[in-house]
């Protein structure tokens, strides 16, 4: 049994007198696919920032295949493994979607001194379905394409843990499927994704293992299965 | 490397040919004007590391300005230093300061950096008005050295600024071509993914605000010999504030010729229309210009002939 690709550990953020994540404990494992839902203000995008290193924790650890990085900023984590994407898409606007792979190419996947290559990020492209765009700037792509540019953006990371962050919010049906079939192949190359979406329908079928928070807390564990039938989850998202 | 010693050699032509014109000694009034005119595209090109690669848009040219000038008149009513170690001495205090504002970026974003950059500008003002040494409110006499080269201390002073500009602009060009300039344009178009694509923001902002500082102080530096009377409110001079936000805007923000192309324009035809018209049309036609690319060519010039090139094409 090998340890945990990423470990929270008891994780509490305030914001000033609300608690915005109170003791959250999970797993991801290697190679997982794993989702995190719950209803709005629950907490789950704070729990990627506590993650992705754009907040500090003002309680508990996290680890990253087994090293505590609570206290390392967040570029560093990027150059760890630990990538995300935006659930409002941030392009980089003054440069074209190819510019905007060599970023994290020569800043993340392969350190300053060696610069990133066309090639590669043409090949990034290509995989995503963005090929056609590689010289447009960010402000001329739909909704979806941006979202592309952003799974992409991520790629050219090189993660080992990919969080998509709300990926296909407002994405019609097809699309979401167009996603899903990105993030499902992702994962057959040995990068472990964590889906938080609001679109059941997409976590249910993407998730091997779903863990739900509700005000901060995490109020449930267990396959799709066991969470669609969980009586303490209807209850967050519904009501009594 | 073909493309650094190309670099080099318009470079050292640029020195050259400014050695060469000062040997010429034609109307002193020419190199009196030719410095100020190098002095902003230094100004400019300092500004446009911080401002226009960065995004992060600095009301404190007159700080740093000022900085680097009081510097060079402390150390020369202390030690007679001589001009090379005023230089150096004002730009190292001015890229202190410089570092001490990149730290303000870790809170302060937006308007709210400029705001507190023109802000340090007054409260620094305020400072040197209260400290008699440096000659306080009243202002100071500098006395220059005796024998300059080329006949006269401000040809002298005059091939000085064209030096300083040419290695200012030489420093621009190359942090905008390196992952340096890459880095910093993330971070302006988008701080927070560019931190998460691995960017170190913090430490590119540093460098940023230190390098810009570390000019700006540079193009301070002289100024007391130039003047021969420094006192703050000329030292402090909004102007400097104003054109060096206004000349990269007008010559374009993204690329080292932009601020370069702002300076020479705006520099000139403020030198023109004060010896024409009144030294009072100087800001006038800074405002009038400043509007008209803002609504009309937000790119400066740069983005003009990028456009036109494109559709011709």
């Amino acid at each position: 049994m090998t340890a945990p690709l990423l470990e929270v550990d008891g994780v509490v953020k305030r914001f000033g007198g609300f608690t915005a994540l109170n003791r959250v404990t999970l797993h991801v494992k290697s190679g997982e696919r794993f989702g995190l839902i719950g209803p709005n203000g629950s907490g789950k995008t704070t729990l990627i920032n506590c993650i992705s290193g754009a907040l500090a924790p003002d309680g508990g650890r996290i680890l990253f295949e087994g090293v505590d990085i609570t206290a390392v900023a967040a570029h560093r984590r990027t150059r760890l493994g630990i990538v995300r994407t935006f659930q409002i898409p941030k392009p980089f606007s003054s440069m074209t979607v190819l510019e905007n792979l060599h970023i994290p190419l020569e800043y993340a996947a392969h350190g300053r001194l060696h610069g990133a290559t066309g090639s590669e990020a043409a090949a990034i492209l290509r995989v995503i379905g963005l090929e056609a765009k590689a010289h447009l700037k960010p402000g001329g792509l739909t909704q979806i394409e941006m979202r592309k540019l952003e799974l992409a953006r991520a790629l050219a990371a090189r993660p080992k843990l990919l969080i998509s962050d709300e990926a296909m919010a407002g994405l019609s049906s097809a699309e979401v499927d167009d996603i899903l079939t990105i993030l499902f192949r992702l994962n057959e190359q040995q990068i472990t994704v964590i889906m938080i979406e609001h679109i059941m329908r997409a976590v249910m079928r993407f998730s091997e293992r779903i863990v739900v928070l509700d005000a901060g807390e995490r109020i449930a564990e267990g396959t799709p299965e066991e969470i669609v039938g969980n009586q303490a989850v209807e209850k967050a998202y519904l009501g009594e | 490397m073909p493309q650094a010693a190309r670099t080099l050699a318009v470079g050292l032509a640029v020195v050259a040919a400014g050695i060469l014109i000062a040997s010429l000694r034609v109307n002193p009034y020419l190199y009196f004007a030719g410095y100020v005119i190098f002095q902003y595209i230094v100004i400019a090109t300092a500004w446009n590391i911080l401002g226009g690669y960065a995004g992060y848009v600095n009301f404190g040219t007159p700080a740093f300005f000022a900085l680097g000038a009081y510097t060079a008149v402390f150390l020369i009513q202390s030690i007679r230093a001589p001009l090379p170690v005023l230089i150096l001495a004002g730009g190292l205090v001015s890229a202190l300061l410089g570092l001490g504002i990149g730290y303000l970026t870790l809170r302060l974003r937006g308007v709210f950096f400029s705001i507190a950059t023109l802000a340090l500008s007054i409260v620094l003002q305020t400072m040197i008005i209260n400290w008699e040494y440096v000659g306080g409110s009243r202002g100071l006499s500098v006395i220059r050295p005796s024998s300059p080269p080329f006949g006269s201390y401000v040809t002298f002073l005059f091939t000085v600024m064209v030096l300083l500009a040419v290695l200012a602009v030489t420093a621009a060009r190359f942090i905008e071509r390196s992952w340096i300039g890459r880095g910093l344009a993330a971070l302006r178009d988008n701080e927070e993914a560019a931190e998460c694509m691995g960017v170190p923001t913090l430490r590119l902002k540093l460098f940023a605000t230190t390098i810009s500082g570390f000019l700006l102080g540079v193009a301070g530096a002289p100024f007391p010999y130039y003047v021969t009377f420094v006192e703050p409110n000329s030292a402090f001079n909004l102007d400097y504030a104003v054109n060096a936000l206004a000349m990269p805007m007008i010559g374009g923000t993204t690329s080292w010729i932009g601020p370069v192309i702002g300076a020479v324009l705006l520099g000139s035809a403020q030198q023109l229309a004060t010896v024409t018209i009144s030294s009072e049309m100087n800001l006038f036609i800074v405002g009038v210009v400043l509007v008209a690319f803002v609504v009309l060519a937000p790119e400066g010039i740069l983005g003009l002939v990028r456009r036109l090139r494109g559709r011709s094409s």
